[in-house]
């Protein structure tokens, strides 16, 4: 019996435990309340930070795409600077047999190359006369600088200082184009263009 | 390098006739070479005689008698005969005059004779030679020398040019050089041959662009335009020494030439703005402008007297041929036909003009007579031909003909234009050849 007794002793305390453990539970609940404020609190800041990191990085992507654009622009400006430099040594010019006239597109090309030397003031040119191989070598070389030099005086009339412009000959010495054809002389009669 | 070679050479005593028959025209022409409707002449040339009958002798007078063909072939004027027809053998028989039996050589129609003997002694030779009119039963002339086995060659051609001496009035061929271009790994050096093309040797090593090499009249110089200081210039080198200058006017300095037993020079010079022709010290000094002319005039080229200068002008509008007169600046333009014709040369006679003329895209060289003007075709539908240089006894011309595959090399003919040939065998593109004067005497 009193071992009967000891037992439902030991079971109310369980029970008054459980229940104070329950009670227990819920006084935590109670203090949560605050705990999520708390929480609500760090997110609205977590997010305020997010958003304003985000603003940053919004910033810093419009600032890089910015950079990025002027870059571009930039590239592509010097890539526009480098296409009318090439263009200007690489667009040479072209002659009649065994003339050392300028035809009218000899004369347009020679106006586009006056434009870039006026925007390039720095840059001195040396203009290489050539000829195809008919004709004897010697003669070529004559008529090689002709060429050359029509194109220079034709650059002085447009306003280029002549301090800037050199000019050799190479006769029939470089070709460009071999065969014994028509465009193969065409390609070989001409002035070129070599920035110093 | 004339003056180094030490060969003893003896006249044949009584053997040179200055009182010949006149069988031809000028005196002591048997052969005029400027005729251009010239047949050549048949001459037999005997086995060497060996006088000691050793190995090396009989080796040597083979190697000297083979020579002797060859150079005499290479003549515009002379043939020499296949020697199965000959009726005699001197080799055995005897190679002097009162031992040549005229009647075995005339019936074979040989009009010339030459006999050859060796002697060898202790490293050295003593070869002679002789050649004889077999119809005047006459020896024209005769030699003894004495050298290095070394120096056969040498000596075959030294009596050649007493062959062509005696029988044409000049001392020919034999004892000349001639300088070209040649590519080097695709750049232009200049460089020496014999005069039938044998003993190349490369002179310059600029590894840039050579052109226009030029002899002085004593082939001691060389006169050619580099690129190796950047623009064109005129390099004059001692060609056995290493020493030279530089002829460096602004703009282009070009296509020299020397002036007959003179140490100056013509070339163009482009320093005033407009090309012109000057002539020039071998310093390269101004010693007078020669041509006063609006646009190209380039290439000139010396008269044999050295007075007048024949260069291409386009002064009136296409590349034309010109002489003028040095010291009274008399021009007289000299080709008519032709919208194209440039690269002179004036023949050693100085009478007539070797030149180069396009028509139709076809790059060709002509001959003209300068009193009639007439131009005659030598070379024609064998590629193009360039470059035209008289031989020293205007007997032959040397040129540049791509005829063969497109490639440029060394060619030479008979003024005529007959027996047209490659001179010169070597890999890479050859041209502008320029033959030397003679440097016998």
């Amino acid at each position: 019996m009193k071992k009967r007794v000891w037992m439902n002793l030991v079971m109310a305390i369980l029970a008054a435990g459980l229940l104070l453990t329950v009670s227990c539970a819920k006084k935590t609940v109670v203090t949560d309340t605050t705990t999520i404020e708390d929480q609500e609190k760090a997110e609205a800041a977590k997010k305020a930070e997010a958003i304003a990191r985000a603003k940053e990085e919004a910033e810093r992507i419009a600032q890089q795409e910015l950079e990025d654009q002027m870059a571009q622009e930039k590239a592509l400006a010097e890539e526009k600077r480098q296409a009318q430099k090439q263009r200007f040594e690489n667009q040479d010019i072209h002659f009649e047999f065994d003339s050392a006239k300028l035809n009218p597109v000899a004369k347009e090309l020679l106006k586009e190359k006056a434009v870039w030397l006026k925007t390039n003031s720095s840059a001195s040119v040396t203009i290489e006369g050539h000829c195809d191989e008919r004709g004897t070598t010697e003669y070529n070389l004559a008529l090689g600088e002709q060429r050359a030099n029509t194109a220079k005086n034709y650059l002085i009339d447009l306003g280029i200082s002549a301090e800037r412009l050199a000019t050799i000959s190479y006769g029939e010495e470089q070709p460009i184009a071999s065969g014994k054809t028509e465009e193969a002389y065409q390609k070989n009669r001409r002035a070129h263009f070599a920035i110093d | 390098m004339f003056n180094k070679i030490v060969i003893y050479v003896f006249l044949i005593s009584g053997c040179v006739f200055f009182t010949l028959v006149q069988l031809y025209a000028k005196e002591y022409d048997y052969i005029n070479i400027s005729n251009p409707f010239l047949k050549k002449t048949p001459i037999a040339v005997t086995d060497f005689k060996s006088f000691n009958e050793k190995v090396s002798e009989v080796e040597d007078g083979r190697t000297a008698k083979d020579i002797l063909t060859k150079a005499l072939d290479f003549t515009g004027y002379l043939k020499t005969m296949n020697d199965t027809a000959f009726l005699s053998n001197p080799a055995q028989s005897g190679i002097q005059l009162g031992q040549i039996k005229f009647h075995d050589w005339t019936a074979i129609g040989a009009e010339l004779l030459v006999t050859g003997g060796i002697t060898e002694s202790n490293g050295k030779i003593k070869i002679q030679l002789r050649l004889f009119d077999t119809f005047n039963t006459k020896l024209l002339v005769g030699k003894v020398y004495t050298g290095k086995r070394s120096q056969i060659r040498k000596i075959i051609h030294m009596f050649c040019s007493e062959i062509s001496y005696v029988l044409t009035g000049k001392w020919g061929i034999f004892n000349s050089k001639i300088a070209f271009i040649s590519t080097v790994k695709g750049k232009k050096e200049v460089f020496t041959s014999d005069f039938d093309g044998s003993n190349v040797k490369q002179i310059t090593f600029h590894k840039s662009i050579s052109l226009s090499p030029s002899w002085s009249y004593d082939g001691k110089m060389l006169a050619y335009v580099s690129y190796a200081k950047g623009n064109p210039q005129i390099f004059i080198k001692n060609i056995n020494e290493n020493i030279g200058t530089i002829v460096n006017y602004k703009g282009m300095n070009i296509s020299p030439d020397w002036m007959p037993g003179e140490n100056k020079l013509a070339g163009t010079l482009s320093f005033s703005g407009d090309q012109e022709i000057y002539l020039l010290t071998m310093k390269g000094k101004i010693i007078k402008r020669v041509t006063k002319s609006w646009g190209i005039d380039v290439s000139p080229r010396f008269s044999p007297d050295g007075k007048k200068i024949v260069f291409t002008s386009k002064r009136k509008g296409t590349p034309q041929i010109y002489i003028k007169d040095i010291e009274s600046d008399r021009v007289e333009r000299v080709t008519f036909k032709g919208e194209n014709n440039t690269s002179p040369a004036w023949s050693p006679d100085g009478n007539r003009i070797a030149y180069v003329g396009i028509e139709k895209n076809k790059i060709n060289i002509y001959v003209m007579d300068i009193a009639s003007k007439m131009p005659v075709q030598l070379t024609m539908d064998a590629g193009d031909n360039e470059d035209p240089s008289w031989s020293p006894d205007g007997s032959m011309l040397t040129f540049t003909s791509n005829r063969n595959g497109g490639v440029p090399k060394i060619f030479v003919m008979n003024a005529s234009g007959s027996d047209q040939r490659q001179l010169i065998r070597l890999s890479g593109k050859q041209s502008q050849p320029d033959w030397s004067a003679s440097q016998n005497r």
